[in-house]
C-alpha cells in the first residue's frame, strides 16, 4: 500500500494518464467541434470502432502506422458523413441518427474485421522521446516521453482553440451552432458548413479509434474502444465546449483507466468490476455538477445545439 | 453616394411565392428608386415579409425575377443579396446574443484574413456610428444592448458591409413612440445620401410619415403604388382591407361603456416581483388590481415585462417575492392547473407554442383544460364519446373552420386555431381572462369574433387583463391601462381621455411627474 | 446552393400534414434499400449478398426451429422496445434499456435464489415479475431523476448505466453469487424449477412472449385511453403546453422512465426465467439498444412494436444462423439495422416533403435569368 504515493508512481500515472486519454482527446475534440456547429453526434463510439480497424486494416496492407492514421481519419469522415447527410441535408432526429451510426459501427467493425482480430499490426505509434524536452524533470518524462498521436493531439488541441476563439472562421462556427439563422442572414452557408463540421469531427473521432488500435493496444477485437465513444460525448459537456477544457477532461479519464490498472498491480484489493465501474459513474457525476452549474452561470453551451435548421421553417 | 441613374435601384418582377397551398406572393411587381423610402404596406399576412425574404436571398421565388439598376440577377442565398449591396433589418433580430457587436459585424464580412482583427473593426463602427448618428459601444455584448441599440447594430452591420440598399421589416414594431421618431429621422438621412430604404409596416401614421412612396400589398399582390403625398389614413387603410373602412376597432371616444364594473376585485397583485430569461429581474414590484367586469389594458413596448406579468399570474413563472390573489384567494406560485380551476382562463402570447399542440389533432387541442374533469375522464380513463361531443360542440359554438376533430391542427389557419382556443379558455365561465395578443396574426374576420367574444365575457362580468401592442385595440376594449417600463408600472390611466401621446411618454419610462403632479 | 440536375422544373415542397398512408410506404422502401444497400457492402467485401440473405432468412424463418427461435428474440426485443417506445414519446431519450434489462434479470435472480427460493411456481413467478419491474424501474428511475431535477441529459446518464448494471452483474456472478458447483463460464446456480417460465411444447419458446403482448396491448390502452396516456402525448409534443395545463413535468419524466425501465427489466427477467435459468455473462447481445431500433421502426407505436420486434428477431436469428452455415460474424445484423435506421430517417424526408412540378412558364422564366 504504501509505495502507491511515491512521487515516481505519481508521474507514471500522469504519463499514462496522457497516453491513456490522448484517444478519448481525438474523440473529444471531434464531438466539440460538431457541437460547436449546432450538432449532437452520438455515432463517435461507432465512428471510433471504424477508424480503429481503418487503422490497423491501412497498417496491415502498407506496413506504415502513418497509412493506418490516414485510414481512420478517412475512414472517420466517412462515416460522419452519414451523419451529416441525415441530419444536415434530410433534417433527420440527430439522436437517432447518431444511435444507428454507432450500431453501424459496432456491426460493420465486426463484420469487416472478421479476418485480422488479434493479428499485430507491423508498425504502432510507440514512444518517440522528444529531444531536449525528455530530459526535463518530471515534466519531460509526463509530457515529452510519449507518442507521436500524443504529440499531435497536443498540436490539435492548441489549434482549435485558437480556431475557435482567434479567427473568423472560429466565429462563424460559433455562429453556426449559436443562431444558425443569424449566420445564414449574414450570408454564412449554413448547410454546408455544418456537414463540414460533422465531417471533420468524424475523422478526428477516427483518429481517436486509432489512437487506441495502433497506439495504447496495438491490433484489432471487436468493441475494442469499449464505451470510450460515449465518455467522449459526456466530456464535451465537461468541458463546456472548451478544446483546453477538454484535453482536462480526457487525461483526467485517463488517469482513472491508468491508474485503476496501477492500483490493482499494487495490490489494492477493490473488485476489478467496481474499479471499472468508475469512468462512468465518474461521468454521471461530472455531467450532474456541470449542468448545475449551467443553470446557475449559462454555461457556453450552443444555443442552438441539435436543432435542425430549415430557412423556410422560420417563424 | 450613388450615381442617380434611368432604372429603379430595384425592381421585382412577376415574383410568385408559394409555402404548400398557400400563395404568399401572387405575380408581384415592385420597384423603389434611389434615394427614396418606399412604404410596403399591408395586413399581417398580405405576404410583405415573404417578398422581402426574397429580395434579401433568404427565400428564392418560384416564379418571377429581381433587378438592380435594370440589371437581371439572382440570388441564392443572402450571401449574394449582400454582394448586391441589399441588406435587411428583420423584425427578429439577426444578432448572435452571446457576441459582442464587432463580433457580430466580423461574423458577415468576406475579406479580412485569417484573424477576428476586432481592434480594427471596432474603429471603423465608431466612425460610422458618428456618421450617421448611431452610437453604440462597439464592445458591449448584444444581450447587455436595448432593443432600440441592436437595432442600430443591424443598421451599422449593413452599412459596414456596404449596403445601398436597406429593408426593414416593421422595425418600430418592438419601439417605444420617441425611438420610432428617431429612427424614422435616421432613415430619412440616408435616403438624403442616396441610399434606399424599403420600409414594411402596416401602422399608417408612420407611414405617412416617413416614406415617399407607398405601396399596398393585399393578399399577396401590390393593389397600387402612390406617393405619400396627397394620399391618407383613410385611403391606405381602404386599399389594405379591401372594403370601405367599417371602423377595425371602435373610436375609444364614442365607445359607449356599460357600466359593468361591480366593485369585486378579481385579480390583485401586491409587489410581485420575477426574474426573467436571462435572469434579470422582469417584473419589479408590480402592484395592480382589476374588478369584475372590468377590463384592464397593458401597454408596452415589447419585452418590457408583459410577458412576464402574464406568466406570473397564470403559474406559468414563479415570483421571487409579492403576492397574487384571484376572487381573494392566494395563487402565489400555485401550479398553471390549480390557477386554471380557480378560473383563469389565458390566451397565451404565442398559441403554438404554450396554448395548442401543433402536431396532435382537435380533440386533443379541445379537451387540453378539462381532460381530468367528467364527463371527459372517468377515474383514470379518458371517455371517447365525451371526447368527441366536447370537440365537435366547441367546434360548433364558435364556428370553427375544420375538415373534423381528427384533424391536426396545424392545418388550420391562424384564426381558427385562435378560435378554438379562445372558445376552450372561455367555456368554463372564468372570472378571470388573462388574454395576450389575442388578435396578433390573425385575419379581420377573426379579430372581429375575438374582440367581440372579450366584450361578451367583460358584460358578463368577467375580469379581463389585457396585454397587447397595438395601442388601437387596447383603447377600443380597455377600460384602464396600464403602461409597463423595465419591468415596472409606470402609470395606470383611464382609456377614455387620455392622450396617446402620454402612454407613448410612459411606454418610454418618463415619469408622470408632469401630468400627474398634484 | 445549386438546384441539382434533376430537380430542374421541380420544386420541394413541405407537407404540412404527411398522410397516414405513406408512412407505412416509406417505411417498407426504407427496409429494402437498407437490404439493396447492405447486400452492396457485402458484395464489396467479397461475399455473395443473396447468398448470405437466403441463410438468413431460411435460418429464421425456413423451419420451425428456426420460427420458434424467431420468437424467443422477438420477447426481449419487444419488451425493452416497448419500454424505448413509451420514454420516446415523451422526448424522453432512454437509451439505458440494456442496463434496465440487466437490472431487472438481476433482481428477478435475486429474488428466484435467494428471497423467495422455495416458493411455488404460481407466486413465485408474479413475485419475479414484480422485481425484475421494480429493478429495472430503479434503473430507469435514476436518469429520470437526474434530468427532473438537475437538467442532466438522460441520454448520457441512461447509457453509463448501461456499462455500470452490466459490471455489476459481472461481479455479482463472479464473485458473491457465483455457483461453486459450476465449471468453465462463470455463472449463478440454476433457478428453482418454480423460477422457470413454461414453454411451449419441445421449442425455447417461452411464457415471456405472451408477457410482451400483453404490455404491447396494455401500453396500447394506456397511451390513447387515459388521462396519464394523454399527458404523455402532450408533454411529448409541446412541453409548454403541459405546463400550461398544469401537468406534473417533472413527476411524469420520473414515471415514464421507471415505466420505460420496468418493461426492459421485465425483457431480462424472461431472458433469465424463461432461456437461461440463471444470471450468466452476456445475458443480452445487446437487446436494448435494438429495442431503439424496434421502437423508432414501428413509429412509437406498441402494436407496431409487436411486428417490428418479430422482424428484427429474424434479422438477428438469421445472423446467429450465417455463423453455423457461413462461418460469418453474426454482426452482419446490427450491421443490417443500422442501415435501416439510415433509410429509414432518410425516407422520412418524403413524407414531410413533395415534389411538386413547376409549370412551364415558371420553369422557362427561371432558366432565361440563370448566368449562362
Amino acid at each position: 500500500m504504501s509505495d502507491i504515493l511515491t512521487p515516481a508512481f505519481i508521474v507514471s500515472v500522469l504519463a499514462a494518464a496522457i497516453a491513456a486519454g490522448t484517444a478519448l482527446l481525438y474523440a473529444c475534440l471531434g464531438e466539440l467541434i460538431t457541437e460547436r456547429a449546432g450538432i449532437l453526434n452520438l455515432g463517435i463510439e461507432g465512428i471510433m470502432l471504424m477508424g480503429a480497424l481503418s487503422g490497423v486494416a491501412g497498417c496491415l496492407w502498407s506496413g506504415s502506422a502513418w497509412v493506418g492514421a490516414a485510414a481512420a481519419l478517412a475512414a472517420g469522415a466517412l462515416m460522419a458523413s452519414i451523419h451529416a447527410i441525415l441530419t444536415v441535408g434530410l433534417r433527420a432526429n440527430q439522436v437517432v441518427s447518431g444511435l444507428a451510426l454507432t450500431i453501424f459501427g459496432t456491426g460493420l467493425s465486426a463484420f469487416l474485421g472478421r479476418n485480422i482480430v488479434g493479428v499485430p499490426p507491423p508498425e504502432s505509434f510507440r514512444r518517440l522521446d522528444v529531444p531536449g524536452l525528455a530530459e526535463i524533470p518530471v515534466l519531460g518524462r509526463i509530457l515529452f516521453q510519449q507518442s507521436a498521436l500524443v504529440y499531435i493531439s497536443f498540436a490539435v488541441t492548441a489549434f482549435l482553440w485558437w480556431y475557435i476563439y482567434r479567427t473568423r472562421a472560429g466565429l462563424r462556427l460559433r455562429a453556426l451552432g449559436e443562431r444558425p439563422e443569424a449566420a445564414d442572414a449574414m450570408g454564412i452557408d449554413v448547410t454546408r458548413l455544418r456537414a463540414l463540421y460533422v465531417i471533420a469531427g468524424g475523422a478526428l473521432a477516427g483518429l481517436g479509434g486509432a489512437a487506441i488500435s495502433l497506439g495504447t493496444n496495438p491490433g484489432w477485437t471487436e468493441g475494442m474502444t469499449a464505451g470510450r465513444g460515449w465518455i467522449a460525448v459526456a466530456l464535451v459537456i465537461f468541458a463546456a465546449w472548451n478544446p483546453a477544457r477538454a484535453a482536462i477532461g480526457a487525461y483526467l479519464f485517463g488517469g482513472v483507466e491508468a491508474g485503476q490498472f496501477r492500483l490493482q498491480t499494487a495490490g489494492v484489493d477493490l473488485s476489478p468490476f467496481f474499479l471499472n465501474m468508475l469512468p462512468y459513474l465518474f461521468t454521471i457525476l461530472v455531467l450532474v455538477l456541470s449542468t448545475r452549474e449551467a443553470t446557475r452561470r449559462a454555461l457556453s453551451a450552443p444555443a442552438a445545439l441539435g436543432r435542425s435548421y430549415t430557412r423556410e421553417d422560420r417563424g | 453616394m450613388s450615381q442617380p441613374s434611368a432604372a429603379p435601384a430595384i425592381a421585382m418582377r412577376g415574383i410568385t411565392k408559394r409555402f404548400g397551398n398557400v400563395v404568399a406572393n401572387d405575380q408581384v411587381d415592385f420597384s423603389a428608386a434611389w434615394g427614396e423610402v418606399h412604404a410596403l404596406v399591408g395586413e399581417n399576412g398580405a405576404g410583405k415579409s415573404t417578398l422581402m425574404s426574397i429580395l434579401a436571398g433568404l427565400y428564392r421565388p418560384d416564379d418571377g425575377y429581381v433587378e438592380i439598376d435594370g440589371q437581371p440577377v439572382q440570388f441564392r442565398s443572402p450571401r449574394d443579396a449582400i454582394a448586391h449591396g441589399i441588406g435587411m433589418v428583420y423584425q427578429h433580430f439577426m444578432l448572435v446574443d452571446t457576441f459582442s457587436v464587432a463580433e457580430n459585424v466580423v461574423m458577415g464580412e468576406r475579406t479580412g484574413g485569417v484573424s477576428l482583427q476586432l481592434p480594427r473593426v471596432e474603429q471603423r463602427l465608431a466612425e460610422l456610428g458618428e456618421t450617421y448618428g448611431l452610437e453604440v459601444d462597439p464592445r458591449a455584448r448584444i444581450w447587455q444592448l436595448s432593443v432600440g441599440e441592436q437595432q442600430r447594430v443591424e443598421i451599422l452591420r449593413l452599412l459596414y458591409l456596404g449596403a445601398r440598399i436597406l429593408v426593414f421589416d416593421e422595425p418600430t414594431a418592438v419601439l417605444t413612440p420617441q425611438e420610432a421618431h428617431s429612427l424614422i429621422r435616421t432613415l430619412r438621412g440616408l435616403a438624403a445620401q442616396g441610399f434606399t430604404v424599403i420600409f414594411i409596416s402596416h401602422k399608417l401614421d408612420e407611414v405617412l410619415e416617413v416614406a415617399d412612396q407607398i405601396s399596398i400589398l393585399r393578399r399577396g399582390r401590390i393593389v397600387a403604388t402612390m406617393p405619400a403625398q396627397g394620399t391618407d389614413r383613410r385611403e391606405l387603410a381602404r386599399l389594405m382591407v379591401g372594403r370601405d373602412l367599417a371602423p377595425i376597432v371602435e373610436d375609444p371616444a364614442h365607445s359607449p361603456r356599460e357600466a359593468t364594473i361591480t366593485g369585486d376585485t378579481i385579480l390583485s397583485l401586491r409587489n410581485v416581483t420575477a426574474i426573467g430569461e436571462k435572469g434579470v429581474p422582469a417584473l419589479k414590484q408590480v402592484s395592480l388590481e382589476i374588478q369584475a367586469g372590468e377590463t384592464l389594458g397593458v401597454a408596452g413596448v415589447a419585452g418590457n415585462g408583459q410577458s412576464e406579468l402574464a406568466e406570473v399570474v397564470t403559474g406559468l413563472r414563479r415570483t421571487t417575492a409579492g403576492a397574487i390573489h384571484v376572487a381573494g384567494r392566494d395563487v402565489t406560485n400555485r401550479p398553471a392547473g390549480e390557477i386554471a380551476r380557480a378560473g383563469v382562463a389565458h390566451v397565451p402570447e404565442d398559441r403554438l407554442a404554450t396554448g395548442l399542440i401543433g402536431s396532435m389533432d382537435l380533440s386533443a387541442n379541445a379537451i387540453l383544460r378539462e381532460y381530468g374533469q367528467p364527463p371527459l375522464a372517468q377515474g383514470p380513463f379518458l371517455s371517447s364519446a365525451a371526447v368527441a361531443n366536447f370537440t365537435d360542440s366547441l367546434i360548433a359554438r364558435h364556428d370553427v373552420k375544420a375538415p373534423g376533430r381528427w384533424a391536426r391542427l396545424r392545418t388550420l389557419s391562424g384564426g381558427n386555431q385562435q378560435k378554438l382556443l379562445l372558445g376552450r379558455e372561455l367555456s368554463g365561465a372564468p372570472r378571470l381572462i388573462v388574454a395576450v395578443h389575442p388578435t396578433r396574426g390573425v385575419d379581420i374576420g377573426a379579430t372581429e369574433a375575438i374582440h367581440a367574444a372579450l366584450r361578451e365575457q367583460r358584460a358578463r362580468g368577467a375580469a379581463t387583463l389585457l396585454i397587447s401592442e397595438d395601442l388601437d385595440e387596447l383603447l377600443a376594449l380597455s377600460d384602464r391601462i396600464a403602461v409597463m417600463f423595465d419591468g415596472a408600472v409606470m402609470g395606470i390611466v383611464p382609456a377614455r381621455g387620455t392622450d396617446p401621446e402620454e402612454i407613448g411618454l410612459l411606454m418610454a419610462g418618463v415619469a408622470p411627474e408632469a401630468t400627474a403632479h398634484g | 446552393m445549386a438546384e441539382p440536375g434533376l430537380l430542374r422544373g421541380y420544386r420541394i415542397e413541405r407537407v404540412p400534414s404527411p398522410p397516414r398512408g405513406s408512412v407505412a410506404i416509406i417505411t417498407v422502401l426504407s427496409l429494402l434499400a437498407a437490404l439493396i444497400f447492405g447486400g452492396l457492402v457485402l458484395a464489396l467485401s467479397g461475399e455473395n449478398p443473396l447468398t448470405i440473405y437466403q441463410a438468413m432468412l431460411s435460418g429464421a424463418l425456413g423451419n420451425w426451429n428456426g420460427v420458434a427461435e424467431t420468437l424467443v428474440k422477438t420477447t426481449p426485443l419487444l419488451l425493452a422496445g416497448l419500454g424505448v417506445a413509451v420514454a420516446f414519446r415523451m422526448q424522453l431519450w432512454n437509451i439505458g434499456a440494456e442496463g434496465q434489462l440487466y437490472f431487472g434479470a438481476i433482481f428477478a435472480s435475486w429474488m428466484a435464489l435467494y428471497l423467495a427460493p422455495g416458493a411455488p411456481g404460481w407466486l413465485l413467478v408474479p413475485l419475479m415479475i414484480v422485481a425484475a419491474m421494480v429493478g429495472g424501474g430503479l434503473w430507469g428511475l435514476v436518469p429520470g431523476i437526474l434530468r427532473a431535477y438537475f437538467g442532466a441529459s438522460e441520454i448520457i446518464t441512461s447509457l453509463m448505466l448501461n456499462y455500470v448494471a452490466i459490471l455489476f452483474s459481472d461481479y455479482l456472478i463472479h464473485g458473491p453469487w457465483r455457483d461453486p458447483q459450476a465449471f468453465g463460464f462463470p455463472g449463478t446456480p440454476a433457478f428453482p424449477d418454480a423460477a422457470w417460465l413454461p414453454r411451449w411444447g419441445t421449442t425455447r419458446v417461452h411464457l415471456g412472449l405472451l408477457f410482451g403482448l400483453v404490455a404491447a396491448l396494455l401500453l396500447w390502452f394506456l397511451l390513447r385511453r387515459t388521462r396519464w396516456g394523454y399527458e404523455i402525448g402532450v408533454m411529448g409534443e409541446n412541453p409548454r403546453a403541459a405546463l400550461y395545463a398544469g401537468m406534473p413535468m417533472a413527476r411524469t419524466i420520473i414515471l415514464v422512465m421507471a415505466l420505460s425501465g420496468a418493461l426492459a427489466g421485465l425483457a431480462g427477467m424472461s431472458e433469465v426465467a424463461g432461456i437461461g435459468h440463471q444470471l450468466q455473462r452476456n445475458l443480452s447481445p445487446g437487446y436494448g439498444y435494438a429495442a431503439i431500433i424496434v421502437a423508432w421502426l414501428a413509429r412509437l407505436h406498441p402494436i407496431g412494436a409487436v411486428l417490428v420486434a418479430f422482424l428484427l428477431a429474424a434479422l438477428t436469428v438469421g445472423g446467429d444462423q450465417l455463423q453455423m452455415s457461413l462461418g460469418l460474424p453474426a454482426a452482419i445484423a446490427p450491421m443490417l439495422q443500422g442501415t435501416i435506421l439510415f433509410f429509414l430517417l432518410g425516407g422520412d424526408i418524403l413524407t414531410r416533403y413533395r415534389l411538386v412540378k413547376r409549370t412551364p412558364a415558371l420553369a422557362a422564366v427561371t432558366r432565361e435569368n440563370e448566368p449562362a
